[in-house]
């Protein structure tokens, strides 16, 4: 039996240690978020948070993963409360259908937290991993950019009260 | 020396500016004085040395910022003598111990190109310099240890193509700027030229005949090398030195030609040494899993790290890099034949590991994704520490976590 954190809460996994994060997210524990794109990590749609970090899920076995929590965009915000990054794609309408967007998302989120005033060549550097083959690359980044703009006009990063920060 | 007018462009003949502009890519110019994404030779891109931050000057024709002032004698005098037009004693982060041996004439072409360019009026930073280098007088005494001016005597014994390489390998294209070993004074060691050295917290292979190279290098796998970065079951580019190959592509093909052949004679004809190390990983290549390879020298090494190397290798690297597993779109390097398993220490493969492989920008090529936060650092040490025992013959790394911790600069 193998324990991860995802989203804030203990899991019990029952999988092969070789399983990747990505199928124990998706087959185990429902949370469809993350996507199967190329498997290799060539592309992105896939990217979780590890600890502080943006990662590939489809190349990072879950026996890897520890103690460190496992963060997805299930565990950002709702349809009904979408967090400031999610309303912030919301409003610069940059989905297209939308298969690579939950990667989009955590690892911009991965960016903000770290660096909440990313510079443009920054915020390119960083999301250049991740593939949009509908091509709505450029709101994309203006959704990044605009998420960034946000949380420096809201002042100090607030509390949801679930212990995340509020990008 | 005085300032001048800046010539106009049409001042210099065409076919001047195209060979100036040719000899610039194969001095990689750009590596120091075009910033990212910023305009070209504006400068401001941060050279990290032992000795502090030195930031690349802007060389385009602008006479405020840039050195839109600068006669040719000027040029000319800071490219062999490390004088700035004003007379300050430039930092020797711009190869000017290398410099000096260029010819009049390629020094006047390199003089028409960037005399062409736009000009930009940007100041780049102030360099940041350990106590008490910001004085710049204290480089004469630099200069007077270790500049060797004047140009290099041809080899008779060698032909024009050698003779041209070596020129270039020693002058325009500064290889031993990185690839030579330093002194405490942060000067090439002359007794050992061309031995290996370190760029940006990578190693620079040795291109001599110590090359830690599996597989011993043509001049014809060279010049592929240094014009693609990639030559197939043999070696993909990486670090500082993609920079140089970008540039390389641009270069004059038999200019690139000539660098290699003069690079391939200083590793020389394998030795049986080396000849023994080719067909050895040549045969631990052949294995269809890295993980079926049985190290045969390997000393004991601790069980629990083998086994966790051996699992994040089947887990995350083996979709790639294990035979008969290779993507549809391009073929993952067969790890033993991988020159970073073979180095004196785990720097390169472990940055290779954490930052992967991406292609310049606007360059196809091969891509490999990075696995910084996928891999805590104990399991990239594990990692490294197997990698060297299943694809090599050669001693384990020592201190290889730490390493890890050291170079773990990236967030």
């Amino acid at each position: 039996m193998i324990v991860i954190n995802v989203n804030g809460r203990d899991q019990q996994i029952d999988a092969d240690p070789a399983t990747p994060l990505l199928y124990v997210l998706r087959d185990d524990l429902q949370l469809n978020g993350a996507k199967f794109g190329c498997g290799l990590g060539q592309c992105g749609a896939c990217t979780v948070m590890v600890g502080a970090n943006a990662v590939l899920s489809c190349i990072t076995p879950v026996s890897l993963v520890g103690r460190r929590p496992v963060r997805t965009v299930e565990g950002l915000g709702t349809a009904g409360q979408p967090s400031p990054l999610q309303s912030a794609f919301i409003a610069e309408q940059a989905a297209q259908c939308g298969y690579c967007i939950a990667g989009m998302m955590m690892r911009a989120q991965a960016l903000l937290e770290r660096n909440p005033a990313p510079s443009e060549t920054e915020i390119r550097q960083h999301m250049a991993i991740n593939l949009c083959r509908c091509g709505t690359h450029m709101r994309i980044l203006r959704a990044v950019r605009r998420a960034a703009d946000d949380f420096k006009a809201a002042g100090a990063p607030g509390d949801h009260g679930n212990g995340q920060r509020s990008l | 020396m005085d300032k001048v007018a800046t010539p106009p462009r049409a001042a210099f003949d065409r076919a001047l500016v195209r060979r100036g502009e040719l000899l610039a890519a194969a001095g990689d110019c750009a590596s120091c004085h075009t910033a990212g994404d910023g305009p070209p030779y504006a400068g401001g891109v941060p050279v990290q040395t032992p000795f502090g931050t030195i930031y690349g000057t802007n060389i385009s024709p602008e006479p405020q910022t840039g050195i839109g002032s600068w006669s040719e004698a000027a040029f000319r005098r800071a490219l062999r003598e490390g004088v700035s037009r004003d007379g300050h004693l430039l930092y020797p982060a711009f190869p000017y111990d290398h410099f000096t041996h260029l010819s009049d004439q390629d020094i006047g072409a390199l003089y028409a190109f960037v005399m062409t360019r736009d000009p930009v009026r940007f100041q780049p930073p102030a360099n940041r310099l350990r106590f008490p280098l910001q004085f710049r007088p204290l480089v004469a005494f630099w200069n007077a240890l270790y500049l060797r001016q004047g140009p290099l005597p041809p080899q008779a014994s060698e032909d024009a193509v050698w003779n041209r390489g070596a020129y270039l390998v020693e002058s325009l294209a500064h290889c031993g700027a990185c690839h030579s070993p330093r002194n405490a004074l942060g000067a090439e060691r002359r007794d050992a030229g061309l031995a290996g050295g370190e760029a940006q917290g990578w190693y620079a292979t040795a291109l001599n005949d110590q090359s830690p190279s599996p597989v011993p290098w043509t001049a014809q796998a060279l010049a592929t090398y240094l014009r693609t970065g990639l030559v197939a079951d043999h070696a993909i580019t990486a670090g500082p030195m993609q920079d140089v190959v970008h540039s390389l592509a641009h270069a004059d093909a038999a200019d690139v030609q000539a660098i290699a052949g003069y690079i391939q004679a200083q590793m020389g004809p394998p030795t049986p040494e080396r000849q023994a190390r080719e067909a050895a990983s040549r045969q631990k290549a052949a294995h269809d899993s890295l993980a079926a390879i049985q190290p045969s020298t390997a000393p004991p090494a601790d069980e629990a790290v083998l086994a966790l190397g051996a699992a994040v290798y089947a887990n995350s690297c083996a979709a790639c890099h294990d035979l008969g597993r290779e993507l549809s779109s391009s073929t993952a390097l067969r790890l033993p034949l991988a020159v970073a398993l073979h180095l004196p220490d785990p720097r390169n493969l472990i940055h290779i590991i954490r930052r992967g492989i991406e292609p310049s920008d606007g360059e196809p090529g091969r891509w490999m994704p990075p696995f910084e936060g996928s891999l805590t650092d104990e399991q990239l040490a594990a990692l490294a520490i197997w990698l060297r025992r299943q694809g090599t013959d050669a001693p384990p790394w020592q201190e290889v976590l730490r390493t890890v911790k050291e170079s773990g600069d990236a967030p």
